[in-house]
C-alpha cells in the first residue's frame, strides 16, 4: 500500500461565488478502497469530477494514475472507469449489445470483448440475460451492470458517485462483493456514498464538509479518533456544524 | 475506428428500437407532399370577371371569348353599363371589371390606345392579385394571336406580364422544392439535435464524455443516420413529386444530390450547435423552433424573397436554407446548372464548413 495512484493537492473549484470544492488534498494508494463521505452539496460529486476529467479545477494540482487533471483529462480517461447515481444506461440496447458497446469505446478488439463478454456474464450470473433489453432489468442488476461495464477495460481506477442509491439491502451486499472482488485484483476503488455503513468497508475513508476535507483515515482509527462507535456518528459530528443545507 | 462503428451501431440499434421515431421518417415526407401542396395553393380558380365593352369589336370579342375559355376565370356576364358592374363588384359577385375603351381596336390599328382598365376587388389580395395577372394575361394572349394576324411590332405596349418556368403559376410546382427544404429542416435538424440533449437529460452523455472517445466520432456517429434518413426523404420526396405532381427535375439530378448533401451537412451541424448550448429539451425545442420559423418565413420558401423589405433581404443573405432553396428551385424548375449556381454553392459550402466546426468546438467533453 504505498504506489500512489492519485495525489490531489489544494485542489479548488468556484463556480462564480461559490466555492463548491475548497483546497482538498489527499492521497489514494493504489488496490484501496477509498471512501469519499459527504452530506448532499458537499462537493463529492464535484470533486470526483475533477478527478474524472469532467471538469477543470479552479485551482490546485493533482493527478490520476499519473496523468494531470489540468491538462491530460483525456489520457485519465483511458486508465479509469466511471460509474455515477445518474448513469442510466442506454435503456433500448440488449445487455450483449451494451457491452460491445462499452468494450468498443474502450478501443477493445473483437477478440478480447467476445472473452471479457463471456467472462462478465458468468461472472455475474447473467448469461441468460444476453438479450434482454436493459430497460427491462430490475435496477440493483443494471446497478451491477453498470460496476461491470465500468471495469471493463480493466482500469486502475474506479470512480463510484453513489452506487447503490435506491438498491435493496442484498443487492447492496452483492455490489460490495463485487467491489471487493476488483480491489483484490489490484484496482483502486474511490467511492462516495451516503449510506452510513458502507464506509465501514473502505480501506480508508474522506469525510467533505462544505467542500473541505474535514477528516481522513481508516474507519477504525476515525472512531477512536471520535470516540465513536460507527462512522454514523463520526459523520454526524462532523457534518453537525455544516453551512451548505439540503 | 472501433470507437467509431460500435457508436454508429449504437445509433442505428436506438433507432431501429425507437416506437416513434422510424414512423415518423416515413410518414413525414409522404403526408407532407402529398397533402401540403393541395391545401397550401395559392393560385386561384373560379374568378368571377365582367366585362364592360364599349368598343363591340372583333378584337374585344375575342378578349371576351379567351376570357370564357380561362380554365380560372369565368365570365359572369358581359355589360355596356359600368356601373352595373361596379355593383356586381361592391355585393361581391364579381371580383374583375375589365373595361374596354371605346375604339379600341381602330385605335390599335394606327396608334396606342386608351388602355384597358381592370378593376379588381382586392379584399382577398391574393384573390384580387392573382386573379388580375390572369386576366392580364388572357388579354394578352387574345391579343398577341390578334395582332400576329395584324401588325406584331404594336403589341409591346399591353405584353408585359409573362410567368415563365411556371407558365400557369403551377402552386405545386412552386411548393415542391420548398417542402422538401422543410423536411430537411425538420429531420437532419430537428432529430439530431433532440436525439444529443436527450442524452443530455437522461444521462448517457456522461458516459461517453468519461471515456476516452474522441468528440469527433461521437458528434459523426450522432449525424450519420440523420443524413442517410435525409437522402431517404430527398428520394420518396422526388418520386412523389414525379408520380404524384408530373414534376421531374429540369436539371441534373447530380447537382440536387450534392446541394442537398451541402445543405444537410449545414443544417445538421447548426443544429449540433445549439444543441451543445443548451441542457433541456425544452431549451432545444424552443431555440430550434425560433430558428426554423425563421428560416421558413424568410427563406424564400413561402414568399419571394424580392418582396421583402430591403433589410431583410439583406439579413436573408445570413441564413443558409436562402441559399439551398434558390439552387433546388432553379434546378428543378428551370433547369439551371452548377456553373450559373456557384455562387450559391460556395455560400452554402462555407455554411456547411463554419457550423460543423463551431458543432466540434463547442462539444466540451471537459468543463
Amino acid at each position: 500500500m504505498s504506489e500512489t495512484v492519485i495525489s490531489v493537492r489544494n485542489l479548488t473549484k468556484r463556480f462564480g461565488d461559490f466555492t463548491a470544492v475548497n483546497n482538498i488534498s489527499f492521497d489514494v494508494y493504489r488496490g484501496e478502497i477509498f471512501g469519499f463521505l459527504g452530506a448532499n452539496g458537499a462537493g463529492k460529486t464535484t470533486a470526483m469530477r475533477m478527478l474524472c476529467g469532467l471538469s477543470y479545477p479552479t485551482s490546485g494540482s493533482g493527478t490520476v494514475a499519473g496523468f494531470n487533471v489540468m491538462r491530460e483529462g483525456e489520457m485519465i480517461k483511458r486508465h479509469i472507469g466511471y460509474m455515477s447515481q445518474r448513469f442510466s444506461l442506454y435503456n433500448t440496447l440488449t445487455v450483449g449489445e451494451k457491452i460491445k458497446l462499452f468494450a468498443g469505446i474502450y478501443g477493445l478488439s473483437k477478440q478480447v470483448t467476445a472473452k471479457r463478454s463471456e467472462e462478465l456474464l458468468a461472472r455475474l450470473k447473467f448469461s441468460s440475460e444476453r438479450d434482454t433489453l436493459v430497460k427491462a432489468l430490475p435496477l440493483g442488476w443494471k446497478q451491477k451492470l453498470a460496476f461491470a461495464f465500468a471495469g471493463i477495460h480493466r482500469p486502475e481506477i474506479i470512480f463510484l458517485d453513489e452506487p447503490t442509491g435506491g438498491v435493496d439491502p442484498v443487492t447492496r451486499r452483492q455490489f460490495w462483493e463485487m467491489i471487493y472482488e476488483a480491489a483484490e485484483g489490484g484496482t483502486t476503488i474511490f467511492v462516495t456514498t451516503h449510506y452510513m455503513d458502507e464506509p465501514e468497508y473502505c480501506s480508508r475513508v474522506s469525510i467533505i464538509v462544505d467542500g473541505e476535507v474535514r477528516a481522513l483515515d481508516t474507519p477504525t482509527r476515525l472512531k477512536q479518533q471520535f470516540n465513536a462507535v460507527s462512522m454514523d456518528e463520526v459523520f454526524r459530528m462532523l457534518a453537525r456544524d455544516a453551512q451548505r443545507g439540503e | 475506428m472501433r470507437p467509431f462503428i460500435v457508436l454508429l451501431n449504437k445509433e442505428f440499434i436506438k433507432l431501429r428500437r425507437d416506437s416513434f421515431l422510424p414512423k415518423l421518417i416515413v410518414i413525414l415526407p409522404i403526408a407532407l407532399m402529398l397533402i401540403a401542396p393541395l391545401l397550401v395553393r395559392m393560385d386561384v380558380r373560379n374568378v368571377n370577371v365582367t366585362v364592360v365593352d364599349l368598343d363591340h369589336s372583333t378584337t374585344s370579342h375575342r378578349i371576351v371569348s379567351h376570357i370564357k375559355a380561362s380554365e380560372y376565370l369565368s365570365l359572369v356576364g358581359s355589360t355596356a353599363e359600368f356601373d352595373l358592374a361596379m355593383k356586381g363588384l361592391e355585393e361581391g359577385t364579381i371580383d374583375i371589371i375589365v373595361q374596354i375603351p371605346d375604339h379600341f381596336e381602330r385605335d390599335m390599328a394606327v396608334s396606342t390606345p386608351e388602355k384597358i382598365s381592370i378593376i379588381a376587388n382586392a379584399v382577398n389580395d391574393v384573390k384580387g392579385s392573382m386573379g388580375t395577372q390572369y386576366v392580364v394575361q388572357t388579354i394578352a394572349h387574345a391579343l398577341v394571336e390578334f395582332g400576329n394576324e395584324k401588325s406584331p411590332n404594336q403589341l409591346s405596349e399591353v405584353v408585359t406580364v409573362q410567368n415563365r418556368y411556371n407558365p400557369t403559376l403551377n402552386y405545386p410546382h412552386y411548393m415542391i422544392p420548398a417542402l422538401m427544404i422543410i423536411i430537411f429542416i425538420l429531420v437532419c435538424g430537428f432529430l439530431p439535435a433532440l436525439s444529443i440533449v436527450e442524452e443530455k437529460e437522461v444521462g448517457t452523455i456522461e458516459q461517453i464524455n468519461v471515456s476516452p472517445v474522441n468528440r469527433f466520432d461521437f458528434t459523426l456517429s450522432k449525424l450519420i443516420p440523420y443524413w442517410v434518413i435525409g437522402f431517404f426523404t430527398l428520394i420518396v420526396a422526388m418520386v412523389i413529386a414525379h408520380f404524384v405532381y408530373g414534376l421531374i427535375p429540369a436539371g441534373s439530378v447530380w447537382v440536387i444530390f450534392l446541394g442537398t448533401t451541402l445543405f444537410i451537412l449545414t443544417i445538421s451541424g447548426f443544429s449540433l450547435t445549439m444543441a451543445n448550448f443548451s441542457s433541456t429539451m425544452q431549451q432545444i425545442m424552443f431555440v430550434m423552433f425560433f430558428f426554423i420559423m425563421i428560416f421558413i418565413l424568410m427563406n424564400g420558401l413561402l414568399t419571394p424573397i424580392d418582396s421583402m423589405p430591403d433589410w431583410a433581404q439583406t439579413f436573408t443573405l445570413l441564413l443558409p436554407p436562402r441559399y439551398f432553396t434558390d439552387i433546388l428551385r432553379s434546378v428543378y424548375l428551370r433547369g439551371t446548372t452548377i456553373a450559373e449556381l456557384w455562387q450559391e454553392f460556395v455560400a452554402l459550402g462555407s455554411f456547411a464548413i463554419i457550423f460543423n466546426i463551431l458543432a466540434a468546438v463547442t462539444y466540451k467533453k471537459q468543463a
